[in-house]
Parts: structure tokens; C-alpha cells; sequence
């Protein structure tokens, strides 16, 4: 039995995030996950030869700058790569795209309606106005406002003279936004359904929400807030994949003197007298050390790793009450060669953007009406990517992958597990979709991985196949993520931390969950702070 | 669906005059504006500064953002979106004006043209389309984007009208500043109205895109002897800033984009109050203003700076007393023409004024690759820094 100063249960991004803060911070730490690799949803495996793959996670744009910074994950090898502009097709044979030109971009909204493609920059200025507000907060630990401790007090008023330093119109503006629904939001600029189509799509990635449902507006946000290199609400791939980070962090890692032991998870956290011990592996390996911090999300972590009794009864209710409805799949895809798009004209650049087929928020509300029912939606949406026409590493030359993330698709099937059937029946439903926009598309797939919420439970640990370990819903954010009380990265179980996706800010591959619950550590600690203040939203 | 999809292979668009423009660009210096490609200057920005002062200018003005504004509500529409009581425009005048949004906050200046009984037409520099039909809710108007199907070409200088003369535009000599006139040319119309962002004697020229390149040719040719050259963005811009004009997004962040709410300025702050007549009626952002103006609760004040020295204090940083930061400059030249070093300046209040007499100015002149930090002592003046009188004159002179 070896002992170590602070264990990772789970080497997610975040959890190697918190890892490397810790070891920086001279703690001997160690970061134990089941799989044979690390990376969690931030991962590139090579399932067919000459081919790497972005498994889970497919885009950057999230992952906070301060961090890559820190912990010098661009000597690490880690390099983001904007991507351009994208596209929606129409059932009609046209489509309607994106271009990172204000100008093009004016004009191709303008080919449908003036009107939007002028109030564009009005819902821009709009939602970087919320942005401009919450960006501050993403590397704050949520202050309990029950609580008259200085920092929560002080970090309270910061949030209030924030809220309060807004014109009033902004006030009312914001917590509209805060609580109603992406359709509601976007019928305030627009009239042309592809347009609002188009936008939609981020405030439903990942939640089991419609884009008639009241909260949606919210997620929207947190697909916009992020950057590449301070062009905000831009989106970049990792070059080599999304698991370049996680192999960046990896590396970070060790160069500060952690271990990492894969290939067995936690079966246990080990807990005596009411706190935390160390763990027991699957393999009956045991580490034991005074702290341990979970990565996994707060079911898996509290429901499958530690024993009930130990828990306060009302903590363990509210962690089963924690919405995490897994609402999407990911099908990758190995491609003999870039398939053609009719209505694309040949030059367009969109084929280097994300490309969708949902061109109207009906149709992806009827998508959200098959989840509802319990089935995977069949017309499903689509955002599909290949980034191997910016990124020249992950395939031979000519050759491309194609990463297609899919929604809806539930949890269970009408009450029922997903079998192996169900599996390669979605896999066909997207297939099918492609191929009717891109004829000839079929024949060009070498190999595809279909991964529906159980193979993203079973592989990844994701509780429902749920991507932000949690949904990003208002009464699920801030001091309340991801249970009232225990917001600040801390469990009822002394010595027992979280730093996953289901604590503040949340999902997406940001890392500042991570972040924040390293801080925390330290401070408790009483180490002095490794990090620096979070860059300032001028 | 009127464009093609094909557009996103010229994401700038060129301008009717474009097979001149691109002729006369010896030094290939082209900047976007409002989504078309315009010259920057042409051979020599210095000597084509020169003739808009000496001879004359013809700067290529299409870009302009335009609106046809028409219908029975025309003017009630026009005076409840616009600061200034539409209803003493008569046709045939132009006047210079701004709107604001509901809170009184600036979205954009420009200027309104009557170009006949009940049609006017709206020259601004950014797009606005959105707020015009949101103004429009209730009235019986029509708002048309009509930027690429106008040509302008702007004609200023002391010359202007000797060539206007020359060219067999003679009439034009009955136009006092702020009039317009139709003529015939090439078989189309060719309106002709005395206006101009120099401060000097001067015409805007607005015709058809199929007359735009005779247009350019006839003025250019008849006013060879005048010494008339075309002028790039960056002379005309000199002239506009000894003119004391305002531009949004240079000189104020429009309402419509601004992100940060302490960019927002009202007409108070923009030294535009004199336009706001609170006796016609509602208007977008009357109630606001008339508040502001109760209240005097107005922050800034676009004011002229007369900085000592010769060295331009671009986007500089300014200082009560060389240490209290109180305001910054949005634009700045040294003035060939009134030989001072001039800069238009947002200052808070009161600097502007009361407390006015200690201002500096933080300098950072680059001199071979490396800076000389300065401060130096400016004065408050009015923003109008040249004003001949042959801009005013009536009949217009000669030269």
C-alpha cells in the first residue's frame, strides 16, 4: 500500500486539470483511472489504422486560456486551431451558412432576410453582453449566499455589483435570458426559420432540453462564453484531436512528479470516522491518502463509490434528484475521401465548419418530442464536423474524419436498455441522414463508432451518457451545482473533494471546474495560491 | 432570395466606380467600408489632402449607408425616429441630424434629404434597417435600403464650382449650403445637393450606377485645369477632422453595437443637443433625454482640442492637472491647413469646461522605433476648427 497526499479519482480533463495544480503545488498526488487511457470525454483513440479519432468531446473553445498558460500545455504539444464558419442544408437543396467575414456574412444571412442579417449584430451584442457577465465568474468558487463567512460575503457582493453595475435594461434583459427558452429568445430578432435554426442548435448540445423548453436560452451561453485567442464565442479544434489535451495535461503532469495508474478504476473511497482515506481499485489495489477528489460526476461518485451510510440523508436525495439526462451519441466516422455536398458550391469554405440538417426549430423540437417518448429522435440532428480538412494529423492525406454528435437519444429505450440493435440502428439513422444531403456518402465509410448514452456510461463513466456530467439549467448552476450546499467543491465526507463537470461552471471541455476545486484544496491547505487571477474581461 | 450564393467569393464588393477608382490607385491601397472596397489614396495623401483645400477633390462616397424613406407617413415617421423637427424641412433642403435609442442613447448621425414632397432620403454611416421598421410600427411608410442603387460621388473644395460650372452644371451656382437640385445627365437624373464633410465649399453628387462611370469621366475631364484629383479615405478624413465632424463608431460606439454600457453617449455628451426638439411631439428616446436634460445628469462632452506642440496625439489619454485620467481623444491631426495640433476629445464633465484650465495630453511619439513619452498642455476650443467663409458664400466662388 503506497500513500500519497491527494488522489484523482478519475483521469478526466478536469480531474488532471485539479492533478496538476496539486502536484505543481508539491503535493504527491496521484490521478487513478479505469480506462487504459486517460482523457475521459476529451479523447483520441485510433480505431481504424492511419486514423485518430475526437471519440467524445469534438471542439474547443471552452477550455479557459489561464489554464493552458499554467500549466504550459503549449510546450506540452497542445496547439488550438480555429475553425471556419459552417453551414445548415435545407431540405429544399440550398442552405444557409456562416462565414467568419462580417460582410459574407451579412449577405448570405440577407439572401433570406435583411432584416436578420442586419439584427444579427444586435443578438450579438446581446448575448456578449451576457457573456461579459458571466465569463468573470468562471473562475470564482459560487459564494453560499446562506453563509456570512468574509469570502462568501465579499464574493457575493462582487456578484451583486456586477448584476447591479448593468444598465437597467440589462437587468431585466438578462434574467429573462436566464429562464426562458431559445425560441422565445431568438423570436425577439429573427423571423427567417433557418436562421433561427442554425443558432438554436447551442442552447439544446448536450441537455435534454427543446428549444421550446423554458431555460434553454441559458445553455446557449455557455456554448458562446468561451474563446480561441480572445475572439469570443469562437469555437477551435485541438490539432491531433481532443485528446491532445488530455495528453497535454498528462504530460503537464508529469513533469511535476504525478502518477497515473490506468487500467482500474475506484471501486471504493475509503472513509473512517466521517472522513475520506484513500481507495480501494477494482483490482483490489488500495491507496491511501488524506484527500481524495473525485472527477467522476456526482451520482456515479456518491450513489456507486460510496457507502449511503456515511451520508447525510438529505445530501443523498438531492444527489438523486441531480438532473443528468443523457440526450445525445456521437457517431465517428473513418472516410475514404471528403464527400461532395450538392448544394456546397465547390470553393465554399463551410466544408471546414459544422454542418446540420435541422432547418427549422420544429423540426428539432419534433426531434426532442421522440426523447420525450422515450425513443431516439428519427430525424435526429446532427453536428457534424470534419476536421480533418483544417487539421492534417488525424488521417493519411485525402483520407478525412467526420465526427457527427447526435441528438436526441435517450437514456434508456422506452424503459428499456439499449441493445447492440438499437445501437446500429441509430448509427443507421445518421448514416442516412448524410447520405440524402450528400449522395454517395455511404460508400466512402471505412469504419464508424456508434456510441449511444450507454456506451458513453460504460466507457467514459458518464452517468445517463449525460456530456456536462449534469444538465446546465438554471436551478443546476451556480451555488446550486450540483446540490445546494455543496457548491464549493467540498462533500458532506471530510477530505472528500469534487472537481468534475457536475460542480461550477459546469461542462464542456473548460477545465475550470478543476481549477476552481484545486484552488479550494490549496486554500484549505492554507497553500499559498498557484494560480493567478483569471484574465480580466476588459 | 435575391443575392447568389455565390457572393462569399467577393466578400468586398466594389463600388459603381470601381473601373476608375481601381484605375487611379497607383499605390493599391484599398480599405473595407461597409462591405465594398475603397481607396484609401490614391498616389500621395498629402497632395490629395492639398487639393480638396487648393483646387478641388472628388472622393468616391457610394459606400454610404442609404435609405429611401417614402409614403404618407413619411414625415411623422421621420419625426418620430429623428432628433430634429422634420416638418421645417422643406423639399429641396437637406439637413444634418441623429437618432437615438429608447433609452437616449445615440445609434447614429447622418443626413436627411427632402428630395420632393413626401420622399426624403437617409445617408448614415452604419446599417440600421432593423430600428428604422421597429420605428416604423403604426405608420403607413415605406423603408427601402436603397445604398446599391445610388452612386455618390463627393466634389469639395474651393474649385468645386467652377468645375460644377465647367461641366455644364451651372445651376448648381443657386444652391446655398444644405440644397438640392435634380439635372439631367446621360439620360438619367443627377442630384446635386451642396453638402459635404470638409467644411469648405463643396457638392454631393447622387445618380444611377449605369451613369456613374460618365459621370466620373465628365467631371474629371472638365476639371483637369482646376487640378481636380481623386482623394482617398485618408485626406478626406483630415479635412473632416478640421471640420469638427463626428463619425459613429470612430468618434462614439452606436448604441446598436455597444457592449460595455459606459460606451453609450446620448446627444448631450455628443455635443448635439441643439438638434432635440421636445416641442414636435414623441420621439425614440424623448422621454430619456428630457430626463437628462432635467437631471443635467450628462457625463461627457465631445469637445475640440488645441494641443501644444506638433506632435498628433492619436487615441491619447487625457489628464486633469497631469495626473487625474478625465477623457481621451478619438481623433487627431495636425492641422496643415490651420497649422495647430488639433484632436477631437470625449472629456467628462466638468473638464470641459469650469474645470478645463489644467488639461494635459499623454503622447507616445514614435520616433525610429522607439517612443517618446510626452505631456503635454491643451486647451479646450470649439470643434469647428476651419470654417472659411467661401463655404458659405453665396454665389459660390470661383476658387
Amino acid at each position: 500500500m503506497s500513500r500519497y497526499d491527494a488522489i484523482i479519482a478519475g483521469g478526466g480533463h478536469n480531474g488532471l486539470v485539479t492533478a496538476c495544480y496539486l502536484a505543481k503545488a508539491g503535493l504527491k498526488t496521484l490521478v487513478v483511472e479505469k480506462n487504459d487511457w486517460v482523457g475521459g470525454a476529451a479523447v483520441s483513440r485510433s480505431l481504424y489504422p492511419g486514423f485518430t479519432y475526437s471519440n467524445c468531446s469534438y471542439v474547443s473553445s471552452l477550455l479557459r486560456p489561464e489554464i493552458m498558460r499554467e500549466l504550459e500545455l503549449p510546450k506540452h504539444g497542445l496547439q488550438i486551431i480555429p475553425y471556419e464558419g459552417g453551414a445548415v442544408f435545407t431540405q429544399d437543396g440550398g442552405y444557409l451558412a456562416m462565414y467568419r467575414d462580417h460582410d459574407a456574412n451579412r449577405r448570405e444571412f440577407a439572401r433570406y432576410s435583411q432584416r436578420d442579417a442586419e439584427n444579427y449584430d444586435r443578438y450579438s451584442r446581446d448575448v456578449l453582453r451576457h457573456c461579459r457577465f458571466i465569463r468573470p465568474l468562471l473562475l470564482r468558487t459560487p459564494p453560499d449566499p446562506t453563509s456570512f463567512r468574509p469570502r462568501d460575503l465579499s464574493e457575493l457582493a462582487y456578484i451583486g455589483k456586477k448584476l447591479f453595475d448593468m444598465p437597467e435594461e440589462d437587468i431585466y434583459a438578462m434574467i429573462r435570458f436566464w429562464t426562458m427558452s431559445i425560441s422565445d429568445f431568438l423570436d425577439e430578432y429573427f423571423e427567417t426559420p433557418v436562421i433561427k435554426a442554425y443558432l438554436a442548435v447551442s442552447s439544446i448540445i448536450g441537455t435534454a432540453l427543446g428549444p421550446m423548453s423554458p431555460g434553454s436560452a441559458y445553455v446557449l451561453l455557455h456554448h458562446y462564453m468561451g474563446d480561441v485567442d480572445g475572439n469570443i464565442g469562437a469555437w477551435g479544434y485541438a490539432r491531433g484531436g481532443m485528446g491532445s489535451i488530455s495528453k497535454a495535461l498528462m504530460a503537464s503532469f508529469v513533469a511535476a512528479g504525478g502518477e497515473v495508474r490506468t487500467g482500474s478504476g475506484v471501486a471504493e473511497i475509503l472513509i473512517s470516522n466521517g472522513r475520506a482515506t484513500g481507495v480501494a481499485l477494482a483490482n483490489g489495489d488500495t491507496f491511501e491518502a488524506p484527500m481524495v477528489i473525485s472527477n467522476m460526476d456526482v451520482k456515479r461518485t456518491f450513489l456507486k463509490h460510496v457507502d449511503e451510510k456515511h451520508l447525510p440523508p438529505d445530501f443523498v436525495k438531492s444527489v438523486k434528484r441531480f438532473k443528468i439526462r443523457g440526450s445525445s451519441g456521437k457517431v465517428n466516422i473513418a472516410l475514404d475521401g471528403l464527400p461532395t455536398f450538392p448544394a456546397l458550391p465547390p470553393d465554399s469554405p463551410c466544408i471546414r465548419g459544422d454542418l446540420h440538417f435541422t432547418d427549422s426549430i420544429e423540426r428539432l423540437e419534433h426531434a426532442y418530442d421522440d426523447w420525450k417518448a422515450g425513443r431516439y429522435s428519427r430525424d435526429p440532428f446532427l453536428d457534424m464536423m470534419i476536421p480533418t480538412t483544417t487539421d492534417p494529423t488525424m488521417t493519411p492525406p485525402g483520407k478525412h474524419f467526420m465526427s457527427c454528435f447526435v441528438q436526441y437519444a435517450p437514456p434508456k429505450i422506452e424503459g428499456r436498455d439499449w441493445t447492440d440493435a438499437d445501437r446500429d440502428a441509430f448509427g443507421q439513422t445518421v448514416l442516412n441522414q448524410i447520405e440524402q444531403y450528400a449522395p454517395g456518402f455511404k460508400n466512402l465509410v471505412l469504419h464508424a463508432e456508434v456510441r449511444t448514452p450507454r456506451e458513453l456510461e460504460a466507457e467514459v463513466g458518464l452517468t445517463e451518457g449525460n456530456i456536462f456530467q449534469g444538465e446546465l439549467t438554471f436551478d443546476q448552476l451556480l451555488f446550486n451545482r450540483p446540490v445546494p450546499g455543496y457548491a464549493q467543491y467540498r462533500s458532506p465526507i471530510d477530505g472528500l473533494w469534487m472537481c468534475g463537470s457536475s460542480t461550477h461552471p459546469g461542462g464542456g471541455v473548460m477545465g475550470a471546474p478543476g481549477r476552481n476545486a484545486a484552488a479550494e484544496i490549496l486554500r484549505s491547505l492554507k497553500k499559498p495560491a498557484i494560480m493567478g487571477d483569471a484574465y480580466a474581461v476588459l | 432570395m435575391k443575392d447568389s450564393k455565390l457572393h462569399f467569393r467577393t466578400p468586398l464588393i466594389t463600388t459603381p466606380f470601381h473601373a476608375r477608382t481601381s484605375a487611379a490607385n497607383k499605390l493599391n491601397a484599398w480599405a473595407p467600408w461597409a462591405g465594398y472596397t475603397t481607396a484609401l489614396s490614391y498616389s500621395d495623401e498629402t497632395m490629395e489632402y492639398t487639393a480638396l483645400r487648393n483646387q478641388a477633390g472628388l472622393y468616391d462616397l457610394s459606400p454610404m449607408v442609404k435609405y429611401a424613406i417614402t409614403g404618407p407617413d413619411a414625415l411623422r415617421f421621420l419625426n418620430r425616429l429623428t432628433l430634429r423637427d422634420v416638418s421645417k424641412l422643406q423639399p429641396g433642403n437637406v439637413h444634418y441630424t441623429a437618432w437615438c435609442d429608447d433609452a437616449g442613447k445615440l445609434i447614429d448621425d447622418g443626413t436627411l434629404f427632402h428630395l420632393a414632397p413626401g420622399r426624403y432620403r437617409l445617408c448614415c454611416q452604419e446599417r440600421h434597417l432593423p430600428w428604422l421598421l421597429d420605428s416604423a410600427i403604426g405608420f403607413d411608410v415605406s423603408i427601402e435600403d436603397e445604398s446599391e442603387k445610388v452612386a455618390a460621388l463627393s466634389l469639395q473644395g474651393p474649385c468645386s464650382f467652377a468645375i460644377l460650372a465647367r461641366a455644364g452644371l451651372e445651376a448648381a451656382q443657386g444652391l446655398k449650403p444644405f440644397q438640392l437640385m435634380d439635372f439631367a445627365f446621360d439620360g438619367g437624373m443627377l442630384t446635386i445637393s451642396r453638402t459635404g464633410f470638409t467644411a469648405d465649399l463643396g457638392y454631393e453628387l447622387w445618380t444611377t450606377p449605369q451613369a456613374a462611370l460618365s459621370l466620373w469621366d465628365h467631371l474629371m475631364v472638365k476639371g483637369a485645369d482646376h487640378g481636380l484629383r481623386p482623394i482617398g479615405t485618408t485626406a478626406l478624413n483630415m479635412t473632416r477632422i478640421e471640420a469638427g465632424f463626428m463619425i459613429a463608431n470612430m468618434d462614439f460606439v452606436s448604441a446598436t453595437t455597444a457592449l460595455r454600457p459606459d460606451r453609450l453617449r446620448s446627444p448631450f455628451d455628443m455635443g448635439l443637443e441643439w438638434m432635440i426638439d421636445f416641442n414636435k411631439g414623441h420621439f425614440n428616446g424623448r422621454a430619456a433625454l428630457k430626463r437628462e436634460k432635467e437631471s443635467g445628469s450628462t457625463k461627457w462632452a465631445f469637445v475640440g482640442l488645441d494641443i501644444e506642440g506638433n506632435v498628433e496625439a492619436e487615441h491619447a489619454l487625457i489628464y486633469d492637472n497631469r495626473k487625474t485620467e478625465v477623457g481621451h481623444i478619438t481623433a487627431s491631426l495636425w492641422s496643415p491647413t490651420v497649422k495647430r495640433n488639433i484632436a477631437l476629445a470625449m472629456l467628462r464633465r466638468p473638464y470641459h469646461a469650469e474645470r478645463s484650465g489644467n488639461l494635459w495630453v499623454e503622447i507616445y511619439a514614435l520616433r525610429e522605433l522607439e517612443y517618446h513619452k510626452l505631456m503635454v498642455k491643451a486647451q479646450v476650443v470649439p470643434r469647428q476648427f476651419f470654417n472659411p467663409p467661401r463655404r458659405r458664400a453665396n454665389p459660390p466662388g470661383l476658387y
